[in-house]
């Protein structure tokens, strides 16, 4: 109907699947993030390391290269975990910067402005709503840190016949340690962004978890002369989850509790983080 | 049959073993009900409970013949909520915020980006569409969220205080557009309001509540016809002759000072009847009146009630 015709008529055409409505949100807050000329820069330049990554390779199969470059084949290095494991590093560390940026304001404007009933009174769930927040930082951080990394990987791979087979524990590791990373940090930037409805402190609550609660977690350890409190040290703790998948072992000068307790380090984390999601995102708080 | 609009089946909510809502009970089928109560009676917690915002403590409700307690879904589906409060995403647009809601109530993207312009457009929103809702007056922000309740074309629409906070004009806008919504005759409305007037002219089955039970409940339209031959009579000049003819064709008379004259008429006494039988006893009729309890006469009885029921 042409919209001279002003009137009221109800809607009686085809509905979209109802399993996939959790993407409309989504898609939205992309066109929000990247309106956003300052964030397309970024996203931009979070490709650096795997650019430097795909050119180490390059050099790596290529001599003529380098004699071009004059650099000594015995400096260059191997193609390994390590190699692999220092690129995801940077991804990663670039990942948490992008989830600081953009993961404060998913949820806190909704909360500020009481939006949240009117996504809740439609056939669309909690569930939905934060699945549908979460998707944003899931493709986002994976955009810049599994992704290329796998990209990476097959790089090698078609460069190096047989290096695949010998090496599919390494691909395992990047897609494992990267949603290991990524599910840690989105649920924690949004159960901030619906705790602290003001976007900028919520962004700083980030950095504050990372790093006032490693250092609490360090005081900790320094006083009761325990390594317990490492388990608080969220980077520590993904860096030894991450050498358990590279290796298969974490290096005991980096992380000398059991790897279990790391793996559980990021659940506790995980679980208190929907916790706060499923007390923050009802359509009405009841007020005690 | 008739499938009910509302039907409450012994419904009760309690916040923190607070009782909100104490056995509700009674079936509904207006086009349009209005909720009325003071404030705390319980009129929004009724609203959001039947929407599935929060879990009876016993009891349910029907809407449209759907459980509340397993078919929340399904009743979202065909309900288009406005809150009382704002509500609104800061730094969006009316179009963008409108065609978002409408996407996730199942419309297809094309589809609801133009049912989002003809909606704004039907609520005179049109020119101010791509504005940031935040910059809108209160007018209008109630505007934006009744286009965001309608924008799926419900089958029932809840409006919680669409009035609120908003100047005479804009008032009788707003209840003008809820009336046409109503009229479309494809929408029914559950509306709850503290102004007696705002139900009174949109609404043809009030609920009154008051500390969370129901106290009244009264069919406007019903009423309205019940009460339609309620008059009052101004006459001029000798009355006795004629009040004596009037009663000895059975209508019910109440006698106020020399010239009001209240009266019931059966249903064979006509309005025309009146006029010749005063002709015949050479009195004058000034005014006719139709009287009946009016909804606030109604509310008021209902407020003093001692037991808290008429």
């Amino acid at each position: 109907m042409a919209v001279y015709k002003q009137t009221y008529r109800p809607y009686d055409g085809t509905l979209t699947e109802p399993r996939w409505r959790f993407w409309v949100l989504a898609r939205y807050a992309f066109e929000q993030v990247f309106a956003w000329r300052l964030m397309l820069i970024f996203f931009v330049l979070c490709y650096v390391p795997t650019l430097i990554g795909g050119t180490f390779i390059y050099l790596h199969h290529n001599l003529d290269a380098l004699l071009a470059f004059q650099i000594p084949v015995e400096e260059i290095l191997a193609v390994d975990a390590d190699f692999f494991l220092v690129i995801m590093g940077f991804q990663s560390t670039l990942a948490f910067f992008m989830t600081a940026v953009v993961g404060p304001g998913l949820v806190s404007p909704d909360l500020t402005n009481g939006a949240l009933p009117l996504y809740l009174s439609r056939p669309f769930t909690r569930s939905e709503y934060v699945l549908g927040k979460f998707a944003v930082l899931a493709t986002l951080l994976s955009l810049i840190t599994w992704i290329p990394g796998m990209l990476l990987f097959l790089m090698q791979s078609a460069l190096e016949a047989g290096w695949m087979m010998s090496n599919l524990r390494i691909a395992t590791a990047i897609v494992a340690g990267s949603v290991a990373w990524i599910l840690t940090i989105s649920l924690l930037a949004l159960a901030l962004s619906a705790w602290v409805k003001w976007r900028p402190v919520a962004g700083a609550m980030l950095f504050g978890i990372f790093f006032a609660v490693a250092a609490f977690g360090g005081a900790f350890n320094g006083i009761l002369r325990t390594d317990w409190g490492l388990m608080m040290m969220l980077p520590v703790v993904i860096n030894a989850v991450w050498q358990w998948l590279f290796y298969g072992v974490v290096a005991a000068r980096d992380y000398p509790l059991p790897v279990w307790t790391a793996f559980m380090s990021l659940g506790i984390t995980c679980g208190v983080s929907l916790w706060m999601l499923a007390r923050k995102v009802r359509a009405y708080e009841v007020v005690r | 049959m008739t499938i009910p609009t509302i039907e409450l089946d012994h419904l009760s909510v309690t916040f923190n073993g607070r009782p909100i809502l104490e056995d509700l009970e009674g079936s509904l089928s207006g086009r349009a009900i209005g909720l009325l109560g003071p404030n705390g009676a319980g009129k929004s917690t009724l609203m959001q409970t039947l929407l599935g915002f929060h879990a009876p403590s016993s009891g349910t409700a029907r809407i449209l013949g759907m459980d509340i307690r397993t078919r929340a879904r399904e009743i979202r589906h065909h309900v288009g909520y406005m809150p009382e409060n704002d509500a609104f995403i800061a730094g969006m647009n009316a179009v963008r915020l409108v065609r978002m809601m409408g996407e996730l109530s199942g419309l297809p993207k094309e589809e609801a980006l133009e049912r989002t312009h003809e909606t704004l457009f039907f609520l005179g929103l049109g020119e101010a569409r791509y504005r940031p809702i935040e910059t809108y007056s209160l007018g209008m922000k109630q505007l934006a969220k009744l286009a965001v309740a309608i924008v799926h074309g419900p089958r029932m629409l809840v409006l919680d205080e669409p009035t609120n906070g908003l100047d005479a004009n804009a008032r009788r806008r707003m209840i003008e557009i809820i009336r046409q919504i109503r009229d479309s005759g494809h929408t029914q409305l559950i509306l709850s309001s503290h102004l007696l007037r705002d139900v009174e002219e949109c609404c043809d089955e009030v609920l009154i509540l008051k500390d969370g039970k129901i106290v009244v409940y009264t069919n406007l339209e019903q009423e309205r016809r019940e009460n339609r031959k309620f008059l009052q009579v101004e006459a001029r000049g000798e009355t006795s002759a004629f009040l004596r003819m009037v009663e000895a064709r059975g209508c019910e008379l109440a006698v106020n000072g020399s010239s009001k004259i209240k009266m019931v008429l059966p249903a064979e006494v006509e309005i025309r009847d009146l006029y010749r039988m005063a002709a015949d006893t050479g009195v004058q009729i000034g005014k006719i009146d139709y009287k009946r309890d009016s909804l606030q006469d109604i509310f008021l009885k209902a407020m003093e009630a001692p037991n808290g029921r008429l």
